[in-house]
C-alpha cells in the first residue's frame, strides 16, 4: 500500500511539471511575434536595425519570465516536491 | 630605458598570471573536491565546508567559490588592461581599454541619461560579473549564475539602488508613489514592487539553469544511445559514448556563449531602466529649487 501511495506522489509530481511546462506555449507565441514585428521594421527602416535588435531582445527577455516560472515550478516539482510529499505522508502514517 | 622596459614586461607576466590563476584554481579544486556526477546527475552546488554561525551556520558552496575566483579574474583582467596607460602612448592594449570604457560610458548615457552617468563602473561590473560568470561553463565549472542565491544577492542590490533614488524625494513622496494612480492600487503596487527583484533573479537563474539541465539532459541520452547502438563493439570501445562528441557543442554555443552573454546584457539592461526610471528627476529637482529660494530667503 505505501509503495502504491509513494508511486503515485511520484507520478503526480512528474506530471505536474509536465503541465507545468505548458506554460511554454505563451512566451513562444509572444516573442516569435515579437520576432516578427522586429523583421518588418528592419525590412522598412534596414538603418535602425541596431536599435531594434536591442529592443526585440530586451522585450524578449521580458516576455520570457513567465516561461521561466513555469519552468522553476517544474524544478521544484521535480526535486524537491517528491520527497517533501513522502516525508510528509511517513510523518502521517507515523 | 633597458630595465625599464624590462621591468614593465615583467609586472605584465605577473598581472597575467594574476589573470589566469583563478581559472586554475577553480578547475583544480573541481577535480580534487568535487564528486563525479553520474549521468543525469542535476544537483546543486557542491558544498565545501560549513562555518558554524549562532543563528544559521553559512555553507561555503562552490558558486560562493567560483564567483570568488571570478571576481579576482576580472581584477587581474583590469589591471592588465590599465597597466601601463599613458595619455598619448597608443598600443593595442590601450585601445581595448578605451574603447570598453566608452562603450559602457555610452550605453549608460544613452539609457539613463547626463545624471546617471557615474553608474558606469556599476553597469561595467556587473557586465563583467555577470558574463564571466556564465562562461565559466566553458571551463566545465559550475556557473555561480546558475545558483538563486548569488543572482538574488544582485537582485537585491538593484532593489536597494531602486528604493534608494525613490527615495530622494523623502520618504513621504515614496510613500504616496504606492497610493498612485488610485489609492485602491496599493497592494498591487507593493507586489509589482517585490516582484521586480525576484523576477530579475528568476529570469538569470532560470535561463542560465535551463541551459545546464538540457545539456545535461542531452549528454545523459547521447550516453545512452551510444550504449545502445554501439554497445557490441569489442572491450573499451563499446564504453566510449562516441555520440557524445561534437553534438552537445552545437547546443552549447547557444546556451553558454550566446545566451550567458545576453543573459548578462539584459540584467545591466534592466538594472538601468528600473533605476533610472525609479528616479522622479521632475519633482526632485523642484524641490531642489524650492529649498534653494527658501534658504536665501531665510538668509536674507
Amino acid at each position: 500500500m505505501l509503495e502504491l501511495a509513494i508511486g503515485i506522489i511520484l507520478g503526480c509530481c512528474a506530471l505536474g511539471a509536465g503541465a507545468a511546462m505548458i506554460a511554454g506555449i505563451g512566451p513562444g507565441i509572444g516573442e516569435g511575434n515579437a520576432v516578427a514585428k522586429a523583421c518588418e521594421a528592419i525590412g522598412r527602416q534596414p538603418e535602425s536595425r541596431g536599435q531594434v535588435t536591442t529592443t526585440m531582445l530586451m522585450g524578449c527577455a521580458i516576455a520570457e519570465t513567465t516561461g521561466l516560472y513555469a519552468l522553476i515550478i517544474a524544478l521544484l516539482l521535480i526535486f524537491l516536491a517528491p520527497g517533501r510529499f513522502v516525508n510528509i505522508l511517513m510523518r502521517t502514517l507515523g | 630605458m633597458q630595465t625599464a622596459t624590462r621591468r614593465f614586461r615583467a609586472v605584465d607576466a605577473l598581472l597575467i598570471i594574476l589573470m589566469l590563476l583563478p581559472l586554475l584554481c577553480g578547475i583544480v579544486i573541481k577535480i580534487l573536491f568535487v564528486p563525479p556526477g553520474e549521468g543525469m546527475d542535476i544537483s546543486g552546488a557542491a558544498v565545501f565546508f560549513t562555518i558554524p554561525l549562532p543563528i544559521q551556520s553559512m555553507p561555503i558552496t562552490e558558486s560562493q567559490v567560483n564567483s570568488w575566483l571570478v571576481m579576482l579574474f576580472v581584477t587581474g583582467f583590469c589591471l592588465y588592461m590599465t597597466h601601463g596607460i599613458r595619455a598619448g602612448v597608443k598600443t593595442r592594449r590601450q585601445h581595448l581599454a578605451e574603447w570598453i570604457v566608452e562603450k559602457t560610458d555610452g550605453l549608460v548615457k544613452d539609457n539613463m541619461g547626463e545624471y546617471f552617468a557615474g553608474f558606469s563602473p556599476l553597469i561595467g561590473a556587473v557586465l563583467a560579473l555577470s558574463a564571466c560568470s556564465s562562461l565559466l561553463t566553458l571551463l566545465g565549472l559550475f556557473p555561480p549564475t546558475s545558483d538563486l542565491n548569488i543572482v538574488g544577492g544582485w537582485a537585491l542590490l538593484v532593489f536597494c539602488l531602486i528604493t534608494y533614488y525613490k527615495m530622494k524625494c523623502g520618504p513621504v513622496h515614496y510613500l504616496k508613489s504606492f497610493a498612485e494612480p488610485v489609492a485602491l492600487l496599493t497592494p498591487m503596487n507593493v507586489i509589482s514592487e517585490i516582484a521586480t527583484p525576484v523576477s530579475m533573479a528568476f529570469r538569470h537563474f532560470g535561463n542560465v539553469l535551463s541551459g545546464v539541465v538540457i545539456s545535461t539532459i542531452l549528454g545523459a541520452a547521447l550516453t545512452g544511445l551510444t550504449t545502445t547502438l554501439l554497445g557490441w563493439l569489442p572491450g573499451f570501445l563499446g564504453d566510449i559514448p562516441f555520440l557524445k562528441v561534437g553534438i552537445p557543442a552545437v547546443l552549447s554555443l547557444y546556451f553558454d556563449l550566446f545566451s550567458g552573454c545576453l543573459q548578462a546584457f539584459i540584467f545591466a539592461m534592466l538594472t538601468m531602466l528600473y533605476v533610472a526610471s525609479a528616479f522622479p528627476m521632475e519633482d526632485y529637482f523642484q524641490r531642489r529649487e524650492l529649498k534653494k529660494k527658501t534658504q536665501k530667503q531665510s538668509t536674507k
